[in-house]
């Protein structure tokens, strides 16, 4: 980016506005919808600002690992897809699709949202595996929190297919939901300069200077944190930073709550 | 087993309906999103753009370069793997000869321009409507077309002539042909063609009349998305 865009961000920023106009604490509009994909168990599609994605999650009969014989599985997985971006490149994914994918996937493995052995048909032998797998649609910023909201949403959304013995039936899916017990929302809360924004644009990413991700179950635990970027954090920062990643996942949790 | 009515009740020569957006991605130079049935496809284009790494450029005129890919939850089965299979590359390889004869990059010497193609979800005809929804991203972006391509599969179940088969109809126990085509309208040539299954010559160029008709109908859709399009932006 040209360092003019950059000294005008941050002028915006020092008068407490952003270069869109937002405040600095102002997510972009969020939309979302759930179950649009017919050849996924679970599915979610979302919308904050420019910035869409699709979620879809897939079950898969397995055996458990041998350390834990009643326990399924899961797994979150981030395409960064070229369609969706002039920056991303075909090829294996790089470090930052690695980074979103794995953030999301502690926001909710670590946390136990997902009692992994409800996911046991036979101990030893049979259990489920669950694959969250994010598409961006377009990438116009903040794309680790949107991926996360709608990995949520798609587990949500998702029911068992039916199954015989070890073979799934996926064009049957049974009533049975899984059952989650908190809903894990990332916020990034990104520093430039002694300024924390929310819900950056893709112009605010490139010049921050310090990024937390934090994702909340709900008002009061932390399931997953990342620090980014080059600049260190002080305990103020942190601190302001949680309050901040609480305060907009209450946000977001009310909006997918009326639907 | 005689095939003599469609599982969805359409008649034999009835597409599945067709939904076309033009501009679904907001970061791309030219866009589309094509949905039959419920095979949706959405495409990117970016570019003309230098091309990387260089021995790939062509001095002479710009290069086409098309990729093909399934999203992890679209398959009818099992998770797809990301990354490129052999079904993918071969996809991409004929998509870009069915969409190449139709656009003009000799103005865009030692450049590229990239078409990424996303199934979201599969329901048989993924290749046929990715091509008709990039063939739509080719002319958002601009970039100079001599025609539109148009694309469907056409073929045989036991003795009965069909168009747009979906993946039941794919997988019918039973004698199946399966012709995925693409057609420049204007000419009426085509710029896929490829076929699996067993059927004669006959019927094959009967299958192939059916789906030149039929094709029809879809570029009228993806002509007045266009136009529509374009009317918005004036305005």
């Amino acid at each position: 980016m040209n360092h003019s865009r950059k000294s005008h961000i941050i002028e915006y920023l020092n008068k407490d506005t952003r270069y869109d106009g937002r405040k600095l604490l102002e997510f972009r509009k969020f939309e979302f919808k759930q179950g649009i994909i017919k050849t996924a168990e679970g599915s979610a599609w979302v919308r904050l600002g420019d910035t869409e994605v699709i979620a879809g999650v897939k079950f898969e009969l397995g055996q458990p690992y041998p350390d834990i014989p009643e326990e399924g599985t899961m797994m979150v997985n981030v395409e960064l897809l070229p369609l969706s971006s002039p920056e991303f490149e075909p090829g294996p994914p790089g470090e930052w699709a690695v980074e979103v994918s794995r953030v999301v996937d502690r926001g909710i493995r670590e946390s136990k949202v997902i009692d992994t052995r409800s996911l046991c048909v036979e101990k030893g032998k049979l259990v489920w595996n669950i694959l969250i797998d994010i598409c961006p649609i377009n990438e116009a910023g903040n794309l680790l929190d949107v991926s996360g909201i709608a990995a949520y949403l798609a587990l949500e959304d998702a029911k068992f297919p039916d199954r015989e013995d070890d073979k799934v039936d996926y064009k049957k899916l049974t009533n049975k939901k899984l059952k989650l017990s908190g809903m894990p929302i990332p916020i990034s809360v990104l520093k430039i300069g002694d300024k924390l924004i929310v819900d950056p644009i893709p112009e605010e990413e490139s010049i921050l200077d310090a990024r937390l991700t934090v994702c909340t179950l709900n008002d009061k635990i932390i399931s997953a944190l990342q620090k980014g970027g080059g600049v260190p954090l002080n305990d103020k920062d942190i601190s302001e930073m949680i309050d901040i990643a609480f305060k907009k996942a209450k946000e977001i949790r009310l909006k997918i709550n009326k639907g | 087993m005689a095939y003599k009515k469609r599982s969805d009740g359409r008649k034999f020569d009835e597409l599945r309906p067709i939904e076309a957006k033009l501009g679904v991605i907001a970061r791309a130079d030219g866009s589309a999103y094509f949905k039959i049935g419920n095979t949706e496809a959405y495409a990117a284009v970016y570019g003309p753009r230098d091309l990387y790494p260089r021995f790939l450029q062509n001095p002479e005129k710009g290069v086409l370069r098309c990729s093909y890919g399934m999203m992890a939850f679209a398959g009818s089965g099992d998770r797809v793997r990301p990354g490129p299979s052999r079904r993918s590359t071969e996809i991409s390889t004929v998509t870009q000869r069915a969409l190449s004869p139709v656009i003009d990059l000799d103005e865009f010497p030692n450049a590229v321009v990239d078409v990424y193609i996303q199934l979201s979800q599969t329901d048989a005809g993924s290749r046929c409507a990715g091509i008709c929804a990039a063939s739509m991203a080719l002319a958002d972006a601009g970039i100079v077309m001599k025609d539109m391509v148009a694309a469907v599969a056409v073929g045989k179940i036991d003795k009965t002539m069909i168009v747009d088969l979906d993946y039941e109809e794919e997988a019918f126990e039973g004698e199946v042909a399966d012709i995925p085509i693409a057609i420049i309208p204007s000419s009426g040539e085509y710029t896929l063609l490829q076929m699996d299954g067993r059927i004669e010559k006959e019927d094959l160029m009967k299958a192939l009349e059916l789906g030149k008709e039929v094709c029809k109908k879809i570029v009228k859709i993806q002509r007045e998305t266009i136009r529509e399009n374009f009317k918005r932006s004036e305005k």
